[in-house]
């Protein structure tokens, strides 16, 4: 009986959540472009199963999402604290292979990023390959989740962080091919997917709770941050490497003709 | 029947290859590491099939209806649309996509609970739903307005980099005169706002646009759309912590 009322609230609360994108679409398609709706039949069954489908991913994002990352963190400290009262950054080594490990598994397999790198190898006439953006968008992701646990374990203020963060990808812009600029920018935002955020944020949260001294209030929010901020920066370095490597081979194999002849 | 069964087996592939790194290597780091078991992993393990079930459903209801629906109408505006309507359209899609991101309700609600234990907002439910429900909202206006900054910006060919460093000064310059507690949460809300459903929509306003508009090139101009919905709600979401407080 209470999992049928805990179906009806969600099932309330999603419909009010997705109803405004219905409206944006349904007003445009209609009332200011003047069609009619095509395939209704299918709209409305779409929109359905948006909202059951919805409903059910709240339900289990309390019941496990979020009970994950939160005991993991907790098993995580409780396994690396050391005996002393004081807290020691390098207690916590596990936290971190945990953190970057969990960003890189994530992040490669994510399908917004796998299209995006796909199109982006297309656009750049293969000079990019797919394979490596991911990765190199993954590695971006695990490090920056990473630093983010080490920055909440220490304690010290998260926009010294992003704000040097941001110096860099700033200065890589200016050191950047042009075209590759607005990829880089947008990787960062692709890579935080729905099953992902929940389980970093909630990792965050319960190692700002059970490392002692830190208030989740100010320490446990940012990792997510990190998770969009570094692979800029990954995505940057990739592609200053890439062209560096075909000139270089470029070069190598000028060489190499010359001496043949 | 049989396409829509070979649909649904299709998708809950897809969803449970998004769950496998993640229990992969939770599995590794609690079988091989911490030599502990999961607690409640009965209950955890019914709420990971709720998962794999809602994300399937979700994926395959926006793919049969609003997906084709709101590509159409983006390159139909994209192609020749007035700009005050384009303008419009290109709030709403924004507003209208992150307020039901999944993604970002699951973090507001997570903001919500630790800021009433933290004394922050009343403990109350009503008053951990409203500051959640604000947060929301908030973040859905600054993503609007990110759509209609990138899409005035491919009209007119502005470089990216200074908009986007320009933002960065913005957040920067913000920060310090923002309340601490708020500062974390509006950090995180830039990677959350595009997931699920904002990104293949906006993604296809913007490469219809750069498309359909002479001189611009899908590479340089298409992509972009995406870091203004990650950037502007960090400076809305400070700007409300400073009114707030």
């Amino acid at each position: 009986m209470e999992i049928l009322s805990t179906l009806g609230e969600t099932g309330i609360s999603t419909l009010r959540d997705v109803a405004p994108i219905i409206a944006v679409l349904v007003f445009f398609q209609v009332v200011v472009l003047r069609r009619r709706l095509p395939h209704l039949g299918r709209i409305v069954r779409g929109f359905v199963y948006v909202l059951i489908g919805l409903t059910l991913f709240l339900i289990g994002l309390e019941q496990a999402l979020f009970p994950i990352g939160e005991t993991m963190a907790k098993q995580l400290t409780a396994a690396s604290a050391g005996t002393s009262t004081e807290v020691r950054w390098d207690d916590y080594l596990l936290v971190y292979a945990f953190a970057a490990a969990i960003g890189f598994a994530t992040t490669v397999a994510e399908p917004a990023l796998i299209s995006v790198s796909m199109k982006a190898e297309e656009v750049s006439g293969g000079a990019l390959k797919a394979r490596g953006l991911r990765i190199a968008v993954a590695v971006g992701v695990a490090v920056g989740v990473s630093l983010g646990c080490f920055r909440i374990v220490t304690g010290t203020p998260l926009p010294w962080y992003i704000v040097v963060a941001y110096l860099i990808v700033i200065l890589q812009t200016f050191r950047s091919a042009r075209s590759i600029v607005p990829l880089a920018y947008d990787s960062g935002g692709v890579t935080t997917s729905t099953v992902t955020v929940p389980v970093v944020a909630a990792l965050g949260l319960g190692l700002a709770s059970s490392v002692p001294g830190r208030s989740p209030l100010i320490d446990g929010f940012g990792l997510i941050a990190f998770a969009s901020v570094f692979p800029i920066m990954s995505v940057l370095g990739y592609a200053m490497i890439a062209s560096w490597r075909t000139r270089r081979r470029d070069a190598g194999n000028d060489t190499t003709d010359s001496s043949r002849n | 029947m049989a396409r829509f069964i070979r649909n649904l087996a299709k998708g809950i592939l897809g969803a449970i290859r998004d769950l496998a790194p993640i229990i992969l290597v939770i599995a590794f780091f609690q079988i091989v590491v911490l030599q502990q078991p999961f607690p409640n992993l009965g209950s955890v393990l019914v709420g990971l099939a709720c998962v794999i079930a809602g994300l399937t459903l979700f994926i395959q209801g926006l793919e049969s209806g609003l997906f084709p629906l709101g590509e159409e109408i983006a390159q139909e505006f994209a192609a020749k649309g007035s700009l005050p309507a384009l303008v419009a359209f290109a709030f709403c899609l924004g507003f209208g996509t992150t307020v039901a991101e999944p993604a970002l309700i699951a973090v507001a609600a997570e903001a919500a609970d630790v800021a009433s234990e933290a004394g922050a907002i009343l403990g109350t439910e009503s008053a951990r739903a409203e500051y959640a429900f604000n947060l929301r909202m908030v973040v859905a206006v600054s993503v609007g307005a990110a759509i209609v900054i990138g899409v005035v910006r491919i009209i007119k060919g502005w470089p990216i980099h200074w908009l986007i460093i320009g933002g960065y000064v913005t957040v920067t310059l913000m920060t310090p005169f923002a309340p601490e507690e708020i500062v974390g949460v509006a950090y995180d809300s830039g990677g959350v706002t595009t997931s699920t459903i904002t990104v293949p929509l906006v993604a296809a306003l913007g490469i219809g646009l750069s498309m359909a508009i002479k001189g611009r090139n899908p590479m340089i101009d298409g992509f972009g759309l995406i870091a203004f919905a990650s950037l502007t709600p960090l400076v809305f979401v400070l700007a409300y912590g400073m009114v707030m407080s």
